[in-house]
């Protein structure tokens, strides 16, 4: 027995009322994604393209075995460190920027919106510089920086600190605002209502509900760093990108796949990293 | 005088108007129970008294001073002398109880010394004395989300005992207690509240607990006074009064089971 009022079909089947908009939904995107793959064009003939797979074939013969002699090692290690302290150096820097500026563009801590239930506009007034910078800083992509940075401040992990150091103040300082506005907020306010500062007010009443949160972006965004000063050392910002922008030019496929291999333990890395605090704060 | 309010009105950011036109004073060191049917407008009451919402109309005046013309410093110093119990106590789960108690003193605090003890507590034995009269010392350490609704909300009243604020606040303090707790965690507050010489407002939705513990009662229906007499005063008609509701008296009920469940939600009894 079917309940009353349920659409029944054709084969006494109850119709899905959510059926038509999905099948609606999916049409839509198929639309809105075919004229990007137009547009690239991208096309699967040329990868399948027997000169091309004869190219990419050898290329990838010359892959095995990886290059593990100790000079070369050394190399690596040495652009493994630079490479890590550029992704680090660049986050630490962007953090400096993104605190203060999540604490001011976020709505969370105003003091006014305890009495009126909205912040007032002298509040929101400030804030909007606050966000406008935030999007500033991230609109220009961390590549468009390292270039412009190689130029002023030369060759050299510096121009790709400085990169990540900007783009990341601003993606950072902007999901860092919207995690503070996602917990309850309703602690920070009982503290402000008590006559807490307003730094007071965040550390205990909204950090506590945000930290897991936090870490796990913030390392997300250090192994985001991590790749992105690779693709910088393509533009001569040193450490494993150079490294493998060298070894590609030289088609020393077993020297590439050996970073590709560290690449790959760094993420691991990362990732198991975060695990471990995401656990500890849980 | 600790609180004085001359015919003070609130509306809501959504137009509703909780509280009509009302005068009050309270003197120091008197202790007072809100008691009224439930969106009376208890809450809206304490959160104005407690700076939590300003006065739409009407004048507030709170331990000598109109917060509405104070800002910044100042309005932050009077916050810190006036503590709010809330009714859902405002913990974040993952803190511990010792940090929660401790931030009650936040508003009197310097942001280093705050920051210090965020880490590492720095008064963990003001904190257990001020769990102690609850009987919650034991679990000082504990994280607040490992704790029963009723010993989450004796956390909060311990954080606003720590803060010793010059007015105390109490929105259904014992809601989530069993009727013993409650009786004990009301005597509490009281003896906290006499020992100190300060006002203790409290609503509450046990008629008998407020005319045991209370020596003011105040019934409040639909935002406004319906009376305010001292406890041996308030009788059976004003209770009934209080809690009529209109659309509870018709006789709804065909069978003998709802009628009894319709008797049990007449007005509460007084008990002597
Ligand atoms: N933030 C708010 N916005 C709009 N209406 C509210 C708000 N808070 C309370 N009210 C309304 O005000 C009335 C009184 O609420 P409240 O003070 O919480 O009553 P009580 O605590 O006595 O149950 C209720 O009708 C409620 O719906
Ligand atoms: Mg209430």
């Amino acid at each position: 027995m079917y309940l009353s009022g349920t659409d029944v079909g054709v084969h006494g089947r109850p119709r899905d009322p959510a059926a038509l908009p999905r099948l609606l939904l999916i049409i839509l995107a198929l639309l809105v994604l075919w004229p990007g793959l137009v547009l690239t064009e991208f096309n699967l003939a040329t990868l399948v393209d027997p000169r091309n797979l004869d190219i990419f074939a050898r290329f990838l013969a010359g892959f095995w075995p990886p290059e593990l002699s100790s000079g070369f090692l050394t190399l690596l290690g040495k652009a493994t460190l630079e490479t890590l302290a550029m992704a680090t150096a660049g986050l630490v820097l962007a953090l400096l920027l993104a605190v203060p500026l999540s604490l001011i563009s976020s709505h969370a801590l105003s003091v006014s919106a305890l009495a009126r239930g909205q912040p007032s506009p002298v509040g929101r007034m400030l804030r909007y510089p606050a966000r406008l910078l935030l999007i500033i800083l991230r609109s220009i992509p961390e590549i468009v920086w390292a270039l412009l940075f190689v130029r002023a401040v030369g060759l050299g992990p510096t121009a790709g600190v400085l990169a990540i150091a900007i783009t990341y103040s601003g993606m950072l300082g902007k999901v860092y605002a919207e995690i503070y506005e996602s917990v309850d907020r309703r602690p920070a306010q009982a503290l402000l209502q008590a006559g807490s500062s307003r730094l007071a007010a965040f550390c205990y009443g909204i950090l506590p509900a945000a930290a897991q949160e936090l870490t796990s972006y913030t390392l997300y965004r250090w192994e985001c760093a991590i790749r992105a000063s690779v693709i910088m050392g393509f533009v001569g910002a040193g450490g494993l990108g150079q490294m493998i922008d060298l070894s590609i030019r030289m088609f020393a496929g077993g020297e590439v796949v050996t970073i590709l291999l560290t690449f790959l333990v760094l993420v691991l890395a990362a990732d198991q990293l975060s695990n471990l605090l995401r656990r500890r704060l849980a | 005088m600790t609180v004085r309010l001359d015919g003070v009105g609130l509306t809501h950011p959504g137009g509703f108007q909780a509280l009509h036109d009302i005068d009050l004073s309270i003197n120091q060191g008197e202790r007072v129970a809100i008691i009224g049917p439930s969106g009376a407008g208890k809450t809206s009451l304490l959160r104005l008294l407690g700076t939590g919402l300003a006065p739409s109309t009407g004048q507030l005046h709170l331990l000598g001073v109109d917060p509405a013309t104070l800002k910044g410093q100042a309005l932050r110093r009077l916050r810190a002398r006036i503590g709010l119990i809330h009714q859902s106590p405002p913990l974040p789960p993952r803190q511990r109880v010792v940090t929660a108690v401790l931030a009650g003193r936040l508003g009197q605090w310097s942001l280093l010394r705050s920051l210090i003890s965020l880490c590492y507590p720095l008064d963990s034995a003001g904190a257990r004395a001020a769990l102690e009269p609850l009987d919650l010392q034991d679990k000082l350490f504990a994280r607040c989300d490992q704790l029963s609704g009723g010993q989450l909300q004796r956390v909060g009243i311990a954080r606003v005992l720590y803060q010793r604020a010059d007015l105390l606040l109490a929105d259904e303090p014992v809601s989530a207690m069993d009727p013993v707790l409650a009786d004990h965690t009301l005597n509490v507050l009281g003896k906290v509240a006499a020992e100190r010489q300060i006002s203790l407002v409290a609503s509450l939705h046990a008629v008998d607990l407020a005319l045991r513990h209370f020596p003011r009662i105040i019934g409040l229906r639909a935002g406004r006074v319906l009376f305010d007499l001292p406890a041996e005063r308030v009788s059976q008609a004003e209770l009934d009064q209080l809690y009529s509701n209109d659309s509870f008296n018709e006789p709804v009920f065909a069978d003998p089971v709802s009628a009894i469940a319709a008797a049990s939600l007449e007005a509460p009894r007084r008990c002597t």
